[in-house]
C-alpha cells in the first residue's frame, strides 16, 4: 500500500532508509504498466533508466548523501525536454523527437534526487482541455474511465489521481494544471509567471505558459515546487527573486487571512452541485480564523476571448519552427519547398493545433492586428488591474476551478467553443500572470470538484499554506478512485 | 584577412570630383533613394545565444540549439550587442530609446530556423539621428537616419556543389545585426555611395563592425524611386536587395534609375517590387512583387523582456566613444593646418588617421609633407598590392624616417621617391638606403660650383648661346649638373649658383 503514501512521506521514508528507491520504482512501474491500457496516462515509460536512477539514489542515500527528493519517483509531462528520452508534446510532429538536452525543470528535479519513471500524455502541444487532442490517444479519468481527465496535463493528473506516481510536472497556459487537477481530484499549482523556468519546456503560448506540479497534497506540491522554482539565466522571463521554503510554515495558523470570494465565478455556468461543494469548502476557512468576503473582478468576463486571441497568436509563431527541415515530422518525397512545408505540417499537426495556428495567424495579420491582438493585450492589462485592486483588499481569492465535473470522452470535441468555456475560471490567472492552485473539495455525483485559490504575484507560499491548512481539516485529497485504491 | 574596402583610394573617391553629372539631372527627373544598411555587430557570441560568430567555420559547426530553433530553447539577449547599438546611436546624435522592444518577424524560409526573425519593429533602440556626407560639389549634406534597430541574421542557403539540392548553413543564424535606415534624402547614386561609405567609416571607428563586405558583414538594400523635378509626391519605389559593395550599389542604383525613367517616359508604370542586382550583367531584375510580399505579422517577442536603458548607462557609453571622423577631420585642419580635402581622406579610417598622426608627430613641422606622402606614394603602393595601412609593410616610423631626411635636406623630394621604393621592396630604413646607395644630397657650395664649372667647360657652345640671350638653356644646365651629381645636388642651391655663374 506504499502508493497511498504522500510524496512528502515517501521522501522522508527514503531518507530514513525505511524504503528503497528501487523497490518503490518497481512498485510504481508495476502500477503504471497495469493501468496503461486503461488510462493511457503515459506516452513513454522509462523503466530501465528509472531503475538505474533509483539504484543510484539508494547508493547515495546509503552514503548519507542525496537531495530532498532523492529516490522519489516522478513523471514529466511530455513537453519537458529530456535528453535521450523522446519528447513528443503529444504530437505526431514530434513522435520521434529525442531532445539533445534537458529542460531546466528536469535537471533541477534530477539534481534534487527525483527519479523519472516516464513521460506523461497530454493534449497536443498543450492545446486542449480534455486530453483528447493527443496523437497518442486520450487519457481516461481514473474516477470514471468513460470520462476525460481534463487537459492539457491530463496524463499528469490521471497518473497522480490513480497513484501511479506521487507527483508529476505539468504546465498551465489557460488552466492546464488546475482544470485536470480538479477533474481528477488532486492538488495542482500553477506558479506565478516567471517563477519556474520555461527553458526546455516546449512552448505553446510563451507569455502564458508556466510550469508547475500536480500532487496528492499541498504539502507535496510545496516540496516539489521548491525544488523546481527559481531564476534561470537561460529564460529571460524567469524572475530573479529568491524562492522561499514553501514547506516551512505550512502548519502555521491561518488566523487573519483575508479571503475574497470571487463573485463572477458563481455565475449561471457553474453547476449547482459543484457550487455546493465550493460553498461548503469556503465555510471551512472561517473556522480556521480566516475572513471571507465577496470580491468582484469586473473585467473577468473578457478573459476567454482575450485568451483565445493571445494564445493562438503566440502559438502560430511558436509552432512555425516545425517545418520538416531540421527535426520532427517530414513528409515523404516533397516536390519542392512549399510542398515540404505544407505536407509536413498538415500531416504532423492535429486538428486543434491547426485551428489555433490559423486563428493566431489571422489575428496577427496586417489590418487585423490592432483589432484583435492589441485589443486583447489591453484587456489583459484590465484584468491584471482587476486582480491588483482585489489583492489590495484581500490576501487570496477563492472560487471554483471548473464549471462542471469531468465530462464524457467525445462530448465536447465537436464544438470547440464549449470546450474552450471549460477554462472560463482558470484563464484569468494566466492572463494576469498570478499564481493559482486547485485543491479537491468534495464530490458532485461521485466526481471530484476543485476549489481554486488565486494569489498575488509570488504568493505561492500563501496559497500552499491555505490549501495545506484546508487539507488538515478535510480528507478529500486522500480519496483515491476505487479501482486504484 | 584582406578587407574589401576601406583602403585609402576608397576614401579618396569619396571626395568630390567635378565633371560627372548626376543621373537624372538635366533629364527633368529627380532621383530619391533611401538605404537600409545591415552591419553585423562585432560581438564574439551571437545576439541570443552563446555560439561563436567567427566567420568561415565548417557549415553548421557554430550553430547551437538556440540558433537551430530547437523545441524548448529560449533566447537570451547579448548585452554587448545593445552597447554597440547605443554607441552607434550616440555617434549619429540619435535618440536612444529608454525602452525598446524585440518583435518577431514571421515568415517561412529554410535558413530561418524558428520561422521568425527576432528584430525590432515599433520601438527600435535608436531613432532620429543624422549623418553628414560630402557632395560632389564639396558641400556638406545632412542625411537623416530614421532608425537603427537590433536584429538577428538568418543562416545561408547554399547551392554551389550541391546539384539539385539546397544546403543550409546556420553558422550565421543569430549573428547580431544593426539595421540602419536612412530617410529618403539621397538624391543620386553618388550620394548613396558617399552615405554608405560614411556609415562604413563610422561603424569601424566605433569598433562595432569589421566592415568586411566580402564576408557580408556590411551590406545594404536600396529603395529607389524617381519623380518629375519639382514634384512633391514620391514615385513608386523598388527595393534592391542585399548589395555588398560600394561599386555595385552605385551601378545598381544607376541602372535602376535609368530603368524607371525609361518606363515612365514611355508611359508605363513602375511596379513596387523587390529586385536583385546581378553584377555580371550589370542590371537589376525582379525578385518578388508587392503582392507576393510576406505579411510578416510582427508582434512583440514574448520570450524577451523590453530593453530598458538608464541615463547612467547611456552616459557611460557616451563617455567611452572615440573621436569620430568628422571631429578628427576638423582637428586635422586646425592642428595640422591641412586642407579639408586631405583631412577628409586621412580620417576615412581610424587606422589611417592614427598612421598619419604617428608620421606627423615624428616629423615635427611637416604635417603637409606627411599628408602628401601618406595620401600619395604610400597609398599608391598599398593599393597596388591590396594591403591595409595597418598591414605593417611600411610602418609609420619608417616613413617618418624618410620624411625626416627630406625635411633636413639630406635628400631631395625626387631622390626620396627612389628611396621610398627601395624601402618598400627591401624593408630597410631610409637612412641605410641613403647611405648604401650614396644618395645624400650635395649641399656643399664648392662641390656644386665644381660640378657647374665642369659642365660649363664641357658645353662651350650652349654656354655661348645662353650668354647671347637664349634663357631657355638654363634648364639644360640644371639637368646636366644634376646628371653629373646623380641628382644629388641641392636644387635650390644649384639654381642660385647657376644664376651667378652662367652669365660669366
Amino acid at each position: 500500500m506504499i502508493h497511498r503514501h504522500t510524496l512528502a512521506q515517501l521522501a522522508a521514508e527514503l531518507r530514513a532508509r525505511k524504503l528503497s528507491s528501487v523497490e518503490l520504482a518497481r512498485a510504481y512501474l508495476e502500477r503504471i504498466q497495469a493501468s496503461q491500457p486503461l488510462l493511457n496516462a503515459f506516452i513513454s515509460i522509462t523503466a530501465e533508466q528509472a531503475l538505474a536512477a533509483a539504484g543510484a539514489a539508494d547508493a547515495a542515500l546509503a552514503r548519507g548523501e542525496g537531495g530532498p527528493l532523492t529516490g522519489v519517483p516522478i513523471g514529466h509531462k511530455d513537453l519537458f525536454c529530456t535528453a535521450g528520452v523522446r519528447t513528443t508534446c503529444g504530437s505526431r510532429m514530434l513522435e520521434n523527437f529525442v531532445s539533445p538536452y534537458d529542460a531546466t525543470v528536469v535537471s533541477r528535479l534530477r539534481a534534487s534526487g527525483a527519479v523519472m519513471l516516464g513521460k506523461l500524455n497530454m493534449d497536443e502541444f498543450a492545446m486542449g482541455s480534455s486530453n483528447e487532442t493527443s496523437h497518442f490517444g486520450p487519457v481516461r479519468n481514473p474516477w470514471n474511465t468513460d470520462l476525460v481527465p481534463g487537459g492539457s496535463s491530463g496524463g499528469s493528473a490521471a497518473a497522480v489521481s490513480a497513484r501511479l506516481l506521487p507527483g508529476a510536472t505539468a504546465t498551465d497556459t489557460g488552466g492546464s494544471i488546475r482544470q485536470p487537477a480538479a477533474l481528477c481530484g488532486i492538488t495542482g499549482i500553477k506558479p506565478t509567471y516567471g517563477r519556474v523556468s520555461r527553458y526546455g519546456m516546449i512552448a505553446f503560448a510563451s507569455s502564458l505558459d508556466q510550469g508547475g506540479v500536480v500532487t496528492a497534497s499541498a504539502e507535496d506540491a510545496a516540496l516539489m515546487l521548491r525544488e523546481m522554482a527559481g531564476f534561470d539565466p537561460r529564460d529571460s522571463t524567469s524572475v530573479d527573486t529568491p524562492v522561499p521554503d514553501y514547506v516551512a510554515g505550512l502548519d502555521a495558523p491561518l488566523e487573519g487571512l483575508k479571503i475574497g470570494l470571487l463573485k463572477e465565478f458563481f455565475d449561471a455556468g457553474l453547476d449547482p452541485d459543484n457550487e455546493r461543494c465550493i460553498r461548503e469548502a469556503l465555510a471551512v476557512f472561517p473556522r480556521l480564523g480566516a475572513k471571507v468576503r465577496q470580491v468582484s473582478l469586473p473585467n473577468i468576463s473578457l478573459s476567454v476571448p482575450a485568451y483565445y486571441v493571445v494564445a493562438p497568436a503566440e502559438c502560430s509563431s511558436n509552432l512555425a519552427r516545425y517545418d520538416g527541415v531540421r527535426f520532427g515530422h517530414r513528409c515523404k518525397e516533397p516536390r519542392d519547398l512549399t510542398d515540404l512545408y505544407k505536407r509536413s505540417r498538415s500531416e504532423g499537426f492535429g486538428a486543434e493545433v491547426k485551428r489555433r495556428i490559423m486563428t493566431g495567424t489571422y489575428v496577427l495579420s496586417a489590418g487585423y492586428y490592432d483589432a484583435y491582438y492589441l485589443k486583447a493585450q489591453r484587456v489583459r492589462q484590465l484584468i491584471a488591474a482587476d486582480f491588483q485592486r482585489a489583492f489590495a483588499e484581500v490576501d487570496v481569492l477563492m472560487g471554483p476551478a471548473t464549471p462542471t465535473t469531468a465530462f464524457a470522452i467525445g462530448a465536447k470535441t465537436a464544438d470547440p467553443i464549449t470546450m474552450y468555456l471549460n477554462d472560463i475560471y482558470t484563464i484569468s490567472a494566466n492572463l494576469a500572470g498570478v499564481p493559482a492552485l486547485s485543491v479537491p473539495c468534495g464530490f458532485a455525483q461521485g466526481l471530484p470538484v476543485g476549489l481554486q485559490v488565486i494569489g498575488p504575484h509570488f504568493a505561492e507560499q500563501r496559497l500552499l499554506h491555505a490549501a495545506h491548512r484546508y487539507q488538515l481539516e478535510t480528507d478529500w485529497h486522500l480519496k483515491i478512485p476505487e479501482r486504484f485504491a | 584577412m584582406t578587407k574589401a574596402s576601406g583602403t585609402i583610394l576608397d576614401a579618396a573617391q569619396q571626395q568630390p570630383r567635378g565633371g560627372e553629372s548626376q543621373e537624372g539631372t538635366g533629364t527633368g527627373w529627380e532621383t530619391v533613394i533611401g538605404l537600409e544598411i545591415h552591419a553585423q555587430l562585432a560581438t564574439r557570441s551571437k545576439i541570443f545565444s552563446g555560439a561563436s560568430t567567427a566567420y568561415g567555420a565548417a557549415p553548421n559547426t557554430q550553430a547551437c540549439l538556440v540558433d537551430l530553433g530547437y523545441p524548448g530553447v529560449l533566447p537570451v539577449l547579448n548585452t554587448e550587442a545593445v552597447r554597440m547599438a547605443v554607441r552607434f546611436g550616440l555617434a549619429i546624435g540619435a535618440r536612444i530609446a529608454r525602452q525598446s522592444v524585440f518583435a518577431r518577424k514571421n515568415y517561412f524560409y529554410p535558413d530561418l530556423p524558428k520561422g521568425y526573425q527576432i528584430s525590432q519593429y515599433e520601438l527600435p533602440i535608436v531613432a532620429q539621428g543624422a549623418i553628414d556626407i560630402v557632395l560632389e560639389d564639396g558641400s556638406i549634406k545632412r542625411i537623416g537616419v530614421t532608425r537603427a534597430h537590433l536584429e538577428e541574421d538568418a543562416g545561408k542557403s547554399l547551392h554551389e556543389g550541391l546539384p539539385g539540392l539546397t544546403g543550409i548553413d546556420l553558422n550565421r543564424a543569430g549573428t547580431p545585426l544593426i539595421e540602419i535606415v536612412s530617410e529618403p534624402e539621397l538624391r543620386s547614386a553618388r550620394d548613396a555611395v558617399a552615405y554608405m561609405k560614411k556609415v562604413h567609416t563610422l561603424v569601424r571607428y566605433l569598433e562595432i563592425c569589421d566592415g568586411n563586405m566580402q564576408e557580408g558583414s556590411f551590406r545594404c538594400d536600396a529603395n529607389v524611386s524617381v519623380r518629375r523635378e519639382g514634384a512633391e509626391k514620391l514615385g513608386t519605389r523598388t527595393e534592391i536587395k542585399n548589395v555588398n559593395s560600394f561599386r555595385y550599389v552605385e551601378k545598381a542604383i544607376q541602372y535602376e534609375v535609368a530603368r524607371q525613367i525609361d518606363i515612365l517616359e514611355s508611359g508605363g508604370k513602375v511596379v513596387q517590387e523587390t529586385r536583385l542586382y546581378d553584377p555580371d550583367r550589370g542590371e537589376t531584375r525582379s525578385m518578388r512583387s508587392k503582392e507576393e510580399a510576406n505579411d510578416y505579422r510582427y508582434f512583440p517577442d514574448p520570450d524577451l523582456l523590453p530593453v530598458e536603458l538608464g541615463e547612467q548607462y547611456i552616459e557611460a557609453v557616451r563617455a567611452a566613444l572615440p573621436e569620430l571622423p568628422d571631429a578628427k577631420a576638423a582637428r586635422f585642419v586646425s592642428q595640422y593646418g591641412l586642407p579639408a580635402y586631405d583631412a577628409g581622406v586621412l580620417t576615412a579610417s581610424r587606422e589611417l588617421a592614427d598612421y598619419y598622426e604617428a608620421v606627423a608627430r615624428a616629423v615635427p613641422g611637416e604635417p603637409k609633407l606627411a599628408a602628401n606622402w601618406v595620401m600619395g606614394d604610400l597609398a599608391a603602393a598599398l593599393n597596388k598590392e591590396g594591403l591595409d595601412i595597418d598591414a605593417g609593410r611600411m610602418t609609420a616610423e619608417r616613413l617618418a624616417g624618410l620624411l625626416a631626411r627630406i625635411a633636413d635636406q639630406t635628400i631631395s623630394g625626387k631622390i626620396a621617391k627612389e628611396v621610398f621604393e627601395a624601402m618598400w621592396s627591401s624593408g630597410e630604413s631610409a637612412d641605410s638606403i641613403i647611405d648604401t646607395k650614396g644618395l645624400r644630397q650635395i649641399t656643399d657650395t664648392s662641390a656644386i660650383e665644381q660640378a657647374i664649372e665642369a659642365v660649363m667647360a664641357k658645353n662651350p657652345a650652349q654656354l655661348a648661346e645662353y650668354r647671347a640671350g637664349k634663357d631657355k638653356l638654363f634648364g639644360f644646365f640644371v639637368g646636366q649638373v644634376m646628371k653629373a651629381t646623380q641628382g644629388k645636388a641641392n636644387p635650390a642651391q644649384l639654381n642660385e649658383l647657376l644664376k651667378k655663374k652662367l652669365p660669366g
